[in-house]
């Protein structure tokens, strides 16, 4: 897949995000705009394109790594139990500090989203039974136990319906003033790339790694820590979107392999184009209302996810 | 040059590896043999900084490997251990420009690129640089991996079973090409070998072990002989000679 491509996908999807929206603003009007049209720009519409660009690349990005690391096509944030021990984070926060801040929220969720995810690797150390579709089983299995911790100790505290919030991914609520803490994911996107080839090598098996001088554990452990942080301030700012981090990064290694220098910006622009057309459908198809974006990707990941298990046989086994 | 002393692994309670001392001849190819559970994977991972041991001491061109830099032992000694899941979608190119990791961090320098040319020439890759691994049969995946291995331009390279999943054909051209390795560029080979007879006619020296313990080395002359086989294998073994080599007759 040509990055170029991809690129100007990106952007003409990401200019109809901007223009699609129930108060009218056509792009014709561009040049002149009234100042009630800026204002729905700068409060509403910008913020929304530019998180669903964050979070798109990111939930992607996320589930490439973790597919590297844990050398099994079917592993991201959601079959992992990372966004289910971050959801449980977010809720200890509010039971815990209820006057905190967001960043202080997103702190705690992060905290806990790596845990859950060291965990789970743990797991899978312990697993002799490595078949490709078992293990994400076991991040389910996993992530559902967590899940039902969160639900019971919610529902104690009369706080289901506030979590259940954090679980429904939605773009609507996005707007000026509560979503800037997203951009903490521009400087993890770049140490990612920098450790790139590092994660291609640990791809390869632990002999691999160390044979060519690395120290797998450490990078492991960068490698999970990145993930664990842009899902935490993801979930904190967006909501859930599940199945991105699975599909995204087996479509393009599908198409561009796994050499995770050129996969990783091809991923990124995919995972953000995707999400943006996913949006953009969701708020036309019911339109003046909308379609909340993890039931669209959901709904779309879902059967695109099934395809990718029945042509296994072919790539991924 | 190579140099264990008393070197010892257990796993649990067993005593996989006892006080194993050896020296790796220079420029040579080494052949661990033995019975399945011998200890041969085990000692050559030790050796390679793979896995840990319990006692004793490695020693690479006179230094104990705990004090190696792992980066910098991966410019001097290589191992290539039997990949039996390959899961990343890598093209050859790729795989063998990880040869020059250790030198490089990744971003490659013209002089990075003309050794993976080279070591893909070397193994007759050029045609399929731009293929996935996934795609190759299993004998030009493991070109692939030798091609790496020469990337990497280490003095000392340790194979572990080499041969597993190879045909008659690509088994006997990757031990040629192992031989050539040795004598155009004066490396030392290690490896743990299944067939005593590629080990008879490839290898120069032969470490055989049994329940953990050395119980025979020497030149390839010395060791194939019934006395020192039965040693090894707790078989009795017919040995003829064709043409020079020295083969053994275990099918019976």
């Amino acid at each position: 897949m040509r990055k170029w491509i991809l690129v100007i996908m990106t952007i003409l999807l990401a200019i109809m995000s901007v223009f699609v929206g129930v108060e009218n603003v056509p792009l014709s009007d561009a040049l002149h705009l009234t100042k009630e049209q800026v204002d729905i720009l700068m409060i509403s519409r910008f913020p929304r394109t530019v998180s669903i660009i964050i979070a798109g690349a990111g939930m992607s990005i996320c589930g490439l790594i973790m597919q590297q690391l844990t050398r099994n096509r079917f592993v991201s944030p959601t079959t992992a139990g990372t966004l289910d021990a971050a959801r449980l984070g977010v809720l200890v926060a509010i039971m815990v500090f209820p006057q905190a801040t967001t960043l202080t929220k997103m702190l705690v969720a992060f905290v806990f989203s790596v845990a859950g995810t060291f965990i789970f690797i743990q797991l899978l150390n312990r697993i002799k039974f490595k078949d490709t579709i078992f293990i994400p089983l076991v991040g389910l299995m996993f992530g559902s136990i967590i899940s039902s911790i969160t639900t019971f100790f919610a529902y104690k505290n009369n706080l289901v319906q506030n979590i259940n919030a954090w679980l429904q991914g939605d773009f609507s609520a996005v707007l000026r003033g509560r979503y800037e803490m997203l951009y903490i994911t521009i400087p993890l996107f770049l140490i990612a790339y920098i450790y790139a080839n590092r994660f291609t090598v640990v791809g390869m098996g632990e002999s691999f790694a160390v044979n060519l001088g690395l120290n797998y554990k450490v990078i492991v452990a960068i490698g999970l820590t990145l993930v664990a942080l842009m899902t935490s301030s993801v979930i904190l700012t967006v909501g859930t979107i599940p199945f991105l981090g699975l599909i995204v990064p087996n479509i393009i290694s599908i198409y561009s392999g796994d050499n995770l220098r050129q996969t990783l910006p091809l991923t990124a622009l995919f995972g953000a184009s995707f999400v943006l057309a996913c949006d953009i459908l969701g708020r036309l198809i019911i339109f003046p209302y909308e379609i909340s974006i993890s039931l669209m990707v959901g709904v779309i990941g879902s059967g695109i996810f099934i395809i990718l298990l029945l042509r296994r046989e072919k790539y991924a086994a | 040059m190579i140099e264990t002393k008393q070197i010892t692994k257990k796993y649990q309670n067993k005593t996989v590896l006892n006080a194993i001392d050896l020296e790796v001849p220079e420029k040579k190819i080494t052949a661990f043999i033995g019975s399945n559970g011998a200890g041969k994977s085990t000692l050559l991972g030790i050796v390679s900084r793979l896995l840990k041991k319990e006692g004793g001491e490695v020693l690479i061109d006179d230094m104990d490997i705990n004090e190696w830099k792992s980066k910098a032992l991966s410019k001097k000694l290589a191992i290539l251990k039997q990949n039996n899941q390959m899961t990343a979608r890598l093209t050859v190119e790729d795989l063998v420009s990880f040869g020059r990791f250790p030198y490089s961090q990744g971003v490659l320098t013209k002089d990075d690129h003309e050794k993976v040319t080279e070591a893909l020439a070397y193994m007759g890759l050029e045609p399929l640089r731009k293929n996935y691994l996934d795609a190759l049969s299993g004998g030009q995946q493991q070109r692939a991996y030798i091609a790496m291995i020469i990337a990497q331009d280490t003095d000392y390279v340790l194979l572990d079973e080499p041969l597993n999943n190879l045909d008659m054909k690509n088994a006997v051209q990757m031990m040629k090409t192992l031989r050539r390795l040795v004598d155009d560029f004066g490396k030392t080979i290690i490896l743990v070998l299944h067939d005593i007879n590629f080990a008879s006619c490839y290898a120069d020296y032969m470490v055989g072990l049994k329940n953990g313990e050395i119980v025979a080395q020497g030149s390839t002359e010395e060791i194939m002989t019934s006395d020192k086989l039965k040693d090894i294998y707790d078989m009795h073994l017919d040995i003829t000679e064709i043409n020079q080599c020295k083969y053994c007759l275990y099918f019976k």
